[in-house]
C-alpha cells in the first residue's frame, strides 16, 4: 500500500514540475513562423536563425508544413507570420484579407528529376512543359506531392499548360499523388524509378538521391519564389505583430540577406537572396 | 519526457477509474466501460485533429496558448493513453474484486480503500497496464505531429524526428534514432519488471 501511494506522490510531483515549465512557455520572446518544409528539410532556417536570435533575443520556433497547410495554420490564427512559395495562392491569402506586407527574400529554382535510364527522354532539355508532355506521352511513373504545396502548385500550373490532366490521364498508374512532403516525394521516386518535381534546396541536401539525376532545369517557369507575409492585424488578433515584424525586416536586411546567400551545402548554394532585387 | 508525463497522467487517471469502475456499482458504469474499451482503438491522428482545432488560438481553448507547445503533446498522449490504463486495469482488478470483496466488506474498508487494495494485489496486471500505456505514448506520431508541430528543439520528439530525418532522406539516422527509441522503451520495460518484482 505505502509504495502506491509513494508512486503516486512521486508522479504528482513530477507532473507538477512538468506543468509550471509547461505553463511558462511559450517563452515571451518567441514567435511561430509557418513555413515550406524546403526551407526547413534544406537547412536553411537551422543556419540562418541563430543569427537572429542572437541579434534579437527572439526565438523562431518554425512549423514546416507546405505552402497550403502554413496558410491555413495562419487564417486559424495558430502562426504570426508566414515563409511560403507560392504565388497564387499567396495572392488570394492576401486578397482575402489575410495578410499584408508580402515581400521576397530569396529565390532559387525548381527541378525535374528522375532516373538516369529516362525512358521519357528529357535529360538536357529546358522546357518544362514539354518534358511532362513526354512523360505522360510515354506513361512513365511519376510522382506527385499532392499535398497543395508550392511545389505542387508548380506542378498542377505545368500539367496546366500541357493541357494534360495528370489525374484523368493516368491517376492510379503512372501517375502516383502520394499526398507528402517533398523529401517523401523524392524517397518514393528514387524507390519506383519515377520522375518528380523538386525546388533545388531540398535536392541538393536530400540525402537519399540513389539513382536520381537533375534532368532537366533552367525553364524560366521554374523559378522559385520566398515571400514573407505578415498577418492582417485587421482580421487576425496578432499580439506578436512586432516581434513577426522584425523577423520579415530582417530577413530583408543587409544582415538577413546575406546569412540566406552564405548558406551553402557541398559548394553550391541554396537560395539567392533577392530582397532589392525580386524576380 | 513528454511521454513519461503523458504516461503519469494517464495512471493517476486511469488506474483509480479502472479500479472504481470495478467496483462501483452506478448507472452508465457498463456505458463508460463499454466507452474505455472501445477508445483502446482510438485513431491518435483524430485524437490530434480534434486537439488541434480545440487549441487552435481561433478555437475554444485557444487562450491558453498551449498549441505547438510540450504541453499540448503531453495532453494529446495522455488522451491517448489514458483508456488504455482504465481498460486494462478494469480487466485487471475484476476478478480479486470477485474474491475479495467479501473479506473487504466484513473489514468495512471504504471504497477508496477497497480500490488501494485491489491494484496492490493485481500489480502485475496494473504495470502490464500501465507499460501499455506508455508503449502508446512513445510509439505515437500523428497526434504530437499536429498538436506540437515538430519544432525543432522545443516540440520535436524521438518519433517526430525519424519522420523528418526520413523526409530528408537520411534512412541511417532515422534508423539509428529508431533503435535508440527501441531501446529507451526496452529499458522503462525492464525497469519496470524489475523494480516491481522484486517487491
Amino acid at each position: 500500500m505505502m509504495r502506491f501511494r509513494q508512486y503516486f506522490a512521486i508522479a504528482f510531483v513530477v507532473l507538477l514540475a512538468r506543468g509550471g515549465i509547461a505553463a511558462e512557455q511559450p517563452l515571451p520572446q518567441s514567435i511561430i513562423l509557418a513555413s515550406t518544409t524546403s526551407v526547413e528539410n534544406s537547412g536553411l532556417l537551422a543556419h540562418i536563425l541563430p543569427a537572429f536570435t542572437r541579434e534579437t533575443g527572439i526565438t523562431v520556433h518554425v512549423l514546416a508544413q507546405g505552402t497550403g497547410q502554413a496558410l491555413e495554420t495562419a487564417t486559424r490564427d495558430d502562426a504570426d507570420l508566414v515563409l511560403v512559395h507560392d504565388p497564387e495562392a499567396e495572392q488570394k491569402f492576401i486578397t482575402a484579407g489575410d495578410g499584408i506586407d508580402r515581400h521576397q527574400i530569396a529565390w532559387n529554382d525548381f527541378i525535374v528529376v528522375g532516373p538516369r535510364s529516362d525512358p521519357a527522354h528529357i535529360s538536357g532539355t529546358h522546357d518544362a512543359v514539354a518534358a511532362l508532355t513526354a512523360i505522360a506521352s510515354t506513361k512513365a511513373p511519376f510522382v506527385s506531392r499532392g499535398d497543395k504545396s508550392g511545389t505542387d502548385a508548380l506542378e498542377h500550373r505545368l500539367w496546366r499548360l500541357a493541357g494534360i490532366d495528370p489525374v484523368a490521364a493516368g491517376g492510379g498508374s503512372w501517375y502516383r499523388d502520394i499526398g507528402g512532403g517533398m523529401g517523401a516525394a523524392l524517397n518514393t521516386a528514387q524507390a519506383m524509378n519515377a520522375y518528380t518535381i523538386s525546388d533545388r534546396g531540398t535536392w541538393l541536401s536530400f540525402g537519399n538521391k540513389g539513382d536520381l539525376a537533375v534532368l532537366v532545369e533552367g525553364d524560366p517557369r521554374l523559378v522559385n519564389r520566398y515571400d514573407v507575409i505578415l498577418l492582417n492585424p485587421a482580421k487576425h488578433p496578432v499580439p506578436k505583430q512586432a516581434l513577426a515584424k522584425r523577423f520579415a525586416q530582417w530577413l530583408l536586411s543587409p544582415e538577413g540577406q546575406a546569412a540566406i546567400g552564405a548558406y551553402k551545402v557541398d559548394g553550391e548554394q541554396l537560395f539567392h537572396p533577392s530582397a532589392t532585387a525580386p524576380r | 519526457m513528454v511521454s513519461l508525463s503523458a504516461t503519469a497522467i494517464a495512471a493517476v487517471v486511469g488506474l483509480p477509474c479502472g479500479a472504481g469502475l470495478a467496483i462501483c456499482r452506478f448507472p452508465g458504469r457498463r456505458a463508460l466501460i463499454l466507452l474505455a474499451n472501445a477508445c483502446l482503438g482510438l485513431p491518435p491522428v483524430v485524437v490530434g485533429l480534434g486537439l488541434y482545432l480545440i487549441l487552435s488560438r481561433s478555437g475554444p481553448l485557444g487562450g491558453l496558448a498551449l498549441l505547438f507547445t510540450p504541453g499540448a503533446m503531453v495532453i494529446a498522449q495522455a488522451l491517448l493513453a489514458t483508456p488504455i490504463v482504465t481498460a486494462l486495469t478494469h480487466r485487471a482488478v475484476e476478478e480479486p474484486w470477485q474474491d475479495y470483496c467479501g473479506a473487504l466488506r466484513v473489514d468495512g474498508a471504504s471504497r477508496l480503500r477497497s480500490i488501494g487494495m485491489l491494484l496492490a494485489i493485481a500489480r502485475r496486471s496494473v504495470v502490464t497496464a500501465v507499460l501499455a500505456g506508455f508503449g502508446r505514448t512513445i510509439s505515437e506520431v500523428g497526434a504530437v505531429l499536429i498538436v506540437g508541430g515538430n519544432i525543432a528543439g522545443y516540440t520535436r520528439i524521438m518519433t517526430t524526428a525519424i519522420v523528418l530525418k526520413t523526409s530528408e532522406g537520411d534512412l541511417g539516422l532515422a534508423l539509428g534514432l529508431g533503435c535508440i527509441l527501441i531501446g529507451i522503451s526496452v529499458a522503462v520495460s525492464a525497469c519496470a519488471f524489475v523494480l516491481w518484482e522484486r517487491r
